[in-house]
C-alpha cells in the first residue's frame, strides 16, 4: 500500500462545500412548479376513525389535493414492509400487522399519519389541514414496555390475541441453567434501557416528482440507503417497476439509524406526485420528527450472571422485553434479537448464555435501529452485570474483566450465542485505557474531591460489536429478507481521472475522503484525481447503504474488489503495450513495469489505451476501463474497546459531571485516523447523552409524547461534555481486504455502561446500589435521599 | 409587506408575507440555502446568522424585524475566494461531519471570538450551548474555535491592541 495516503489524517474533501454553505441537502433543492405537503397526524395514541371529512380543506385557498388512507387503499397502495422475519419460539412467524402509509380505520400512536394535504404553499397546506374533520372514537392505550403484555393492556392490533409480536430465544437453556446451579455466586439486575429519539439535526425531508413523458418517478429523500428505499417502496408499497423510479439521497444531515427506514412520507409523496402532476416537497418540522422518526432502545431486562469463587463467569441468563412501537419499522424486529442477544458474550469466555426476548407492540412510534442498534443494549446489560459482580465479590472492575477476557491466543473464538470473533486483544486496550485514564491516581483524585464535598467515581466498560453487516447467507438464515453485500464501481476515464460509485452512503462519515484514500492508494493516483459518487440509484449500480458501521468494511471491500479487476485488466493492456508476458508485469504506485527492467507505462497511459485502442489486444479483452464488484462478507467484523469514565457528583444537587472520559478502541486497520476519532467522539456524546440526559417519555395515561421538543428532550450540549481522551490499538480484521472493522457506533455502545458504572461507584459509599438511565440530577438526588432514609431506618 | 436590507453586503428588496421569518426569507427568497433549519423552537442554532454584527437565530426573527439591517450569512464571510479563519479551522480540526449544524456553528463561533478573542475551553462550551451538533460530540468544534482564536490573534490586532495603537 502507498504509505502516504492510507492511515493519514487527510483533511476532508467534502468540508469546503459544507463550510461555505454550499451543501445540497434535500430541503435546499428547488423544482419548477413545486407544491407543498403537510401531513395531518393523529392527536390520539389510540382511536378508531369513524369518518374523515376533507371537503372544507379541499375548498381552502391554494389546496390542490387531500388524500387519506381510503384513497391509498382504493389505489391498491400496500403496506410499509418489515425487512426481517423473526421466528417465534413456538415455530410460528412473528405477528406482522399491516402498516398503511396513511391510517386505515384506526390510529395507533400520537403522530400516526392520517391525511396529507398538498397545496401551493406550506402554510396553505398546514392551514387547510386544520379544516379536516376527523371523527375519532378515543380508545385506551398502552405505551409502557413492561405493561404491554398485562392482561388488561389495550390491544394495539385487534387481529392478534395480545401485544406480543414474538418470543425469541438464543443459547442453550439447559446448559445455562445447570451452570447457575453450580454457581458460588449469582449477580442479578433489573435494568431499563431508556427509549431515545435519534435527532439528526437535519429533519427528514422528501421531494417527489413524476415525469409523464418518461413515465418515471424521482424521489429525493433524506436516506442512508436510497437503493433499499427504492426496492421496498416499489416492490411492497406502490407496486411500481423499479427501473421507473430513481431515488436520490444527496447531502444528508446525520442519520444515526433513523434515516435507514422506509417511511410513510416517502411512499405517499411519490404516489401523490403522479396524482397531482407536479413536484411535491415535504420537510419535517422538529416536532414532527420527535413524533414520527423511529425511536431507539426501550428495553426492560432481567439479567443474571453466575460466577465461581474466583470470579470466573459460568453462565448468563437474560430476559428482555423490547418495545417495537405500534408498527414494525424496516429493521425493527432484528434489533432486539439478532443484533442484541448475539453480543451478550461481550469480551468474555462465558461458556453458557441463554437469552429470551419478547417483542411487544405498544401505542408509541415505531422503534428501530439507533446508533449501535441492539449492541449498546447488550453491552449495557453485560457491563452493568460484570461491574456489579465485581463489587459483590470484592474484586476490582479491572481484575474481574481480566480473569474472564477471551485471551488473544484464543481467536478465532466461537461464542455460545452464535458469533465467531476473528481477532482481538482485549488486555491491550484495557491496559492502554487504564494508563491514559490514570487509574493509578484515582484514589487521590477521589480524596481531593471529597475535601470539596464532591463524590468521585470511576467506571469501566469493555465492549464488543458485531458490525460490517453482514454475510448474506447467515443474515438470510436468521430471517433477513434482503442481502447485505455492497457494490462498488470504479471508472477510469481516458485521461486517467477516476470516478468511483459506491453503494455506501455518507451522511457525515466522510466517505468522499476515506474511500478516495483507498482508491488513490490502490491505483497510485493523486487523491485529487478521484471522485466518489454515492446516493443516487441512477448513477450507482446498487447499494445496501450505510448503517451498522458497515461502510468501510463492506463498501470499502467492494471497492477493493473492483480495483483488483481494474488492475487485472490493466496488466493485460500494459503487457500488450510493453510487448511482455502478463506474468512479467508488476504494478506499484501507479506504474506497470516489466519485472527487472525500466520498461514501464503509467496507469493513466493504460487508461488512455483502453479508450483509444489503436494498439490493443482487442481479440483478448474489450476496450474501456470500468469495473463493478459486489462484496458479500464472510463474517461480521468485531470492533472492541475499553472505556473508562470518571465522574464527579454534587450530592447537594445530584448533578453528575463527566470529569474525564477515555476510550481505547480496536478498529483493525484505520484509513483516516482523524475521521475515525471524530466518529468516536460523536458516538461517545450520544452514549453519554443516553446515560445522563436523554429520555423519551410517553404519558402512560394519555399516551401523549411528553418529550416532544428540545425543551423537554435533553440533547447533549457543548457544556455537558468534556474533551475526550482517545487512542486505538488495532488487530486487523482477518477476512476483509482492508483489515478494517468499522467505527461508527463504538462510542454509543461503550459509553452508557462506563458512565453508569462510574456514577454508581461514586454513589456506593452513600448506599446507592442501583440507578437506571438517564442519571439526571433529579434521579441521582432522589437515590441519595432514599439511601439516606434507608440507612437512618 | 415590503422589506429591504443588506445581505452579505448586497442590497435586497422583496414583497413578503408578514409571517415570513428571516431564515425563510434567506432560504426561499434569496436562495441562500447555507443557513439551515433544524428545529422549530429556536433551540438548535443551525439557523444562526449575523444581524447587524450580532449572532441571532434567524428562525426566531421575523423578516420585518430585519428591515434596514445588515445581515451576514455563511455565504458571506469568506473573502477573496479563501476561507474565513474560523471556516479554515473547522476544516483543519475536523470540526464538522454531516455539515448541517456547521453554518450555524461557524457564525456563532465568529460572534464568540469577536466578543472574546481568547476564550477558555469552558467559555467556548458555555457559549455554544445554543447550537446543537449530533455528530462531533463538540470535541473538535471546541478545538477548531481555539485554533481559530490563535490564528486570528496572530494575524489581526486584537481590539485592545488596536485601542492602544490609536492612543
Amino acid at each position: 500500500m502507498n504509505a502516504t495516503v492510507i492511515g493519514k489524517p487527510i483533511k476532508r474533501r467534502e468540508d469546503e462545500r459544507f463550510l461555505r454553505g454550499q451543501g445540497r441537502y434535500v430541503d435546499d433543492l428547488r423544482f419548477p412548479g413545486e407544491t407543498h405537503a403537510y401531513f395531518l397526524r393523529s392527536p390520539h395514541a389510540h382511536a378508531r376513525i369513524r369518518s374523515i371529512d376533507t371537503s372544507a380543506a379541499l375548498a381552502a385557498p391554494g389546496v390542490l389535493a387531500v388524500f387519506t388512507g381510503e384513497d391509498l387503499k382504493a389505489d391498491n397502495v400496500g403496506s410499509l414492509p418489515c425487512g426481517w422475519l423473526i421466528t417465534d419460539v413456538n415455530g410460528e412467524p412473528m405477528k406482522e400487522p399491516p402498516h398503511p402509509p396513511l391510517a386505515q380505520g384506526k390510529v395507533r400512536y400520537v403522530g400516526d399519519h392520517v391525511a396529507v394535504v398538498i397545496a401551493e404553499s406550506y402554510l396553505q397546506a398546514k392551514d387547510a389541514a386544520e379544516l379536516i374533520e376527523v371523527d375519532y372514537e378515543e380508545l385506551p392505550a398502552v405505551t409502557e414496555t413492561a405493561r404491554a403484555l398485562a392482561p388488561d393492556a389495550p390491544k394495539v392490533h385487534d387481529e392478534f390475541a395480545d401485544n406480543c409480536c414474538y418470543v425469541w430465544e438464543i443459547g442453550d437453556k439447559a446448559a445455562t441453567d445447570t451452570a447457575f446451579e453450580r454457581a458460588k455466586h449469582i449477580t442479578r439486575l433489573e435494568l431499563v434501557n431508556n427509549r431515545l429519539i435519534p435527532n439528526a439535526i437535519e429533519p427528514r425531508a422528501a421531494i417527489a416528482l413524476y415525469s409523464p413523458g418518461e413515465d418515471r418517478y424521482t424521489l429525493y429523500t433524506t436516506s442512508q440507503n436510497p437503493h433499499v428505499i427504492r426496492l421496498l417502496m416499489c416492490a411492497f408499497v406502490l407496486g411500481l417497476p423499479e427501473h421507473k423510479v430513481r431515488v436520490v439521497a444527496p447531502d444528508v444531515g446525520g442519520g444515526f439509524g433513523s434515516k435507514i427506514f422506509h417511511y410513510a412520507e416517502e411512499a405517499v409523496l411519490t404516489w401523490a406526485s403522479r396524482k397531482v402532476g407536479r413536484p411535491i416537497r415535504w420537510t419535517a418540522e422538529r416536532s414532527e420528527a420527535f413524533l414520527s422518526d423511529a425511536h431507539g432502545r426501550d428495553h426492560v431486562t432481567t439479567a443474571e450472571l453466575a460466577l465461581d469463587e474466583q470470579g470466573q463467569f459460568l453462565g448468563m441468563r437474560v430476559r428482555t422485553t423490547a418495545n417495537l412501537g405500534a408498527y414494525l419499522s424496516t429493521f425493527s424486529t432484528c434489533v432486539p434479537t439478532i443484533l442484541y442477544a448475539t453480543l451478550l458474550a461481550g469480551q468474555y469466555k462465558t461458556p453458557h448464555i441463554h437469552c429470551q426476548v419478547t417483542g411487544v407492540f405498544t401505542h408509541t412510534a415505531p422503534v428501530d435501529a439507533y446508533r449501535g442498534a441492539g449492541r449498546p443494549e447488550a453491552t449495557y446489560v453485560v457491563e452493568r452485570l460484570v461491574e456489579q459482580a465485581a463489587r459483590e465479590l470484592g474484586l476490582s472492575p479491572s481484575e474481574i474483566r481480566r480473569r474472564n477476557f477471551i485471551p488473544k491466543e484464543a481467536f478465532p473464538y466461537s461464542t455460545p450465542v452464535g458469533l465467531t470473533y476473528d481477532t482481538g486483544d482485549y488486555e491491550a486496550t484495557l491496559n492502554r485505557a487504564e494508563e491514559l485514564a490514570d487509574v493509578a491516581g484515582f484514589a487521590q483524585r477521589r480524596q481531593e474531591a471529597a475535601k470539596r464535598g464532591k463524590l468521585r467515581g470511576l467506571g469501566y466498560a469493555t465492549y464488543i460489536e458485531a458490525c460490517g453487516l453482514a454475510p448474506s447467507q447467515i443474515a438470510g438464515s436468521l430471517g433477513a429478507r434482503a442481502g447485505l453485500y455492497e457494490s462498488g464501481e470504479v471508472r477510469l476515464h481516458p485521461t486517467g481521472k477516476v470516478t468511483v460509485f459506491t453503494g455506501s452512503h455518507s451522511h457525515g462519515q466522510g466517505h468522499e475522503t476515506t474511500f478516495a484514500q483507498v482508491v488513490a492508494d490502490r491505483l497510485g493516483v493523486p487523491i485529487e484525481d478521484v471522485e466518489i459518487v454515492h446516493g443516487d440509484t441512477d448513477r450507482v449500480p446498487f447499494g445496501m447503504g450505510t448503517y451498522g458501521s458497515r461502510s468501510i468494511a463492506v463498501g470499502g471491500a467492494a471497492l477493493m474488489k473492483a480495483l483488483d479487476k481494474i488492475i487485472d485488466k490493466s496488466k493485460k493492456i500494459a503487457a500488450h503495450m510493453l510487448e511482455a508476458a502478463e506474468a512479467d508485469i508488476e504494478f506499484d504506485n501507479g506504474v506497470f513495469r516489466v519485472v527487472g527492467t525500466d520498461r514501464q507505462v503509467t496507469i493513466g497511459e493504460v487508461a488512455f489505451a483502453a479508450y483509444v485502442p489503436h494498439n490493443y489486444p482487442l481479440e483478448e479483452i474489450e476496450p474501456g476501463l470500468n469495473e463493478t464488484a459486489f462484496y458479500d462478507p464472510s463474517n461480521f467484523t468485531y470492533p472492541a474497546g475499553s472505556y473508562i469514565c470518571e465522574v464527579e457528583i454534587d450530592p447537594e444537587t445530584g448533578k453528575v459531571e463527566i470529569a474525564s472520559f477515555t476510550a481505547v478502541d480496536d478498529f483493525g486497520n484505520v484509513i483516516n485516523p482523524m475521521i475515525v476519532e471524530g466518529q468516536v467522539h460523536g458516538g461517545l456524546a450520544q452514549g453519554i447523552g443516553q446515560a445522563l440526559l436523554e429520555n423519551c417519555v410517553y404519558d402512560p395515561d394519555s399516551g401523549q409524547l411528553v418529550t416532544g421538543s428540545y425543551m423537554d428532550y435533553t440533547m447533549p450540549r457543548a457544556d455537558d461534555l468534556p474533551s475526550f481522551q482517545i487512542d486505538m490499538h488495532g488487530t486487523p480484521c482477518t477476512h476483509n481486504p482492508l483489515g478494517v472493522k468499522g467505527c461508527g457506533a463504538a462510542g454509543a455502545i461503550g459509553a452508557p455502561a462506563a458512565v453508569m458504572n462510574a456514577v454508581l461507584d461514586a454513589l456506593r459509599p452513600l448506599g446507592v446500589t442501583h440507578l437506571d438511565m438517564p442519571a439526571t440530577p433529579h434521579r441521582v438526588w432522589q437515590a441519595i435521599q432514599q439511601a439516606k432514609q434507608q440507612q437512618a431506618a | 409587506m415590503k422589506v429591504s436590507m443588506t445581505v452579505n453586503g448586497r442590497p435586497v428588496e422583496a414583497e413578503v408575507d408578514p409571517r415570513t421569518t428571516l431564515v425563510e426569507f434567506l432560504r426561499k427568497h434569496l436562495n441562500l440555502t447555507g443557513t439551515h433549519v433544524g428545529c422549530d423552537t429556536g433551540q438548535c442554532g443551525a439557523c444562526t446568522v449575523h444581524l447587524n454584527d450580532r449572532a441571532v437565530k434567524s428562525c426566531s426573527v421575523l423578516v420585518g424585524q430585519a428591515q434596514g439591517a445588515a445581515v451576514t450569512t455563511i455565504e458571506g464571510i469568506a473573502e477573496d475566494g479563501g476561507l474565513h479563519p474560523v471556516q479554515a479551522a473547522f476544516r483543519e480540526h475536523h470540526g464538522l461531519q454531516c455539515g448541517f449544524c456547521t453554518p450555524g456553528m461557524v457564525m456563532m463561533a465568529i460572534d464568540l471570538l469577536r466578543n472574546d478573542p481568547a476564550p477558555s475551553e469552558a467559555t467556548i462550551r458555555q457559549q455554544l450551548q445554543g447550537n446543537l451538533c449530533r455528530c462531533t460530540g463538540y470535541h473538535n468544534i471546541v478545538k477548531a474555535i481555539q485554533a481559530a482564536a490563535a490564528t486570528m490573534a496572530a494575524t489581526e490586532p486584537a481590539p485592545t491592541q488596536m485601542k492602544e495603537q490609536l492612543a
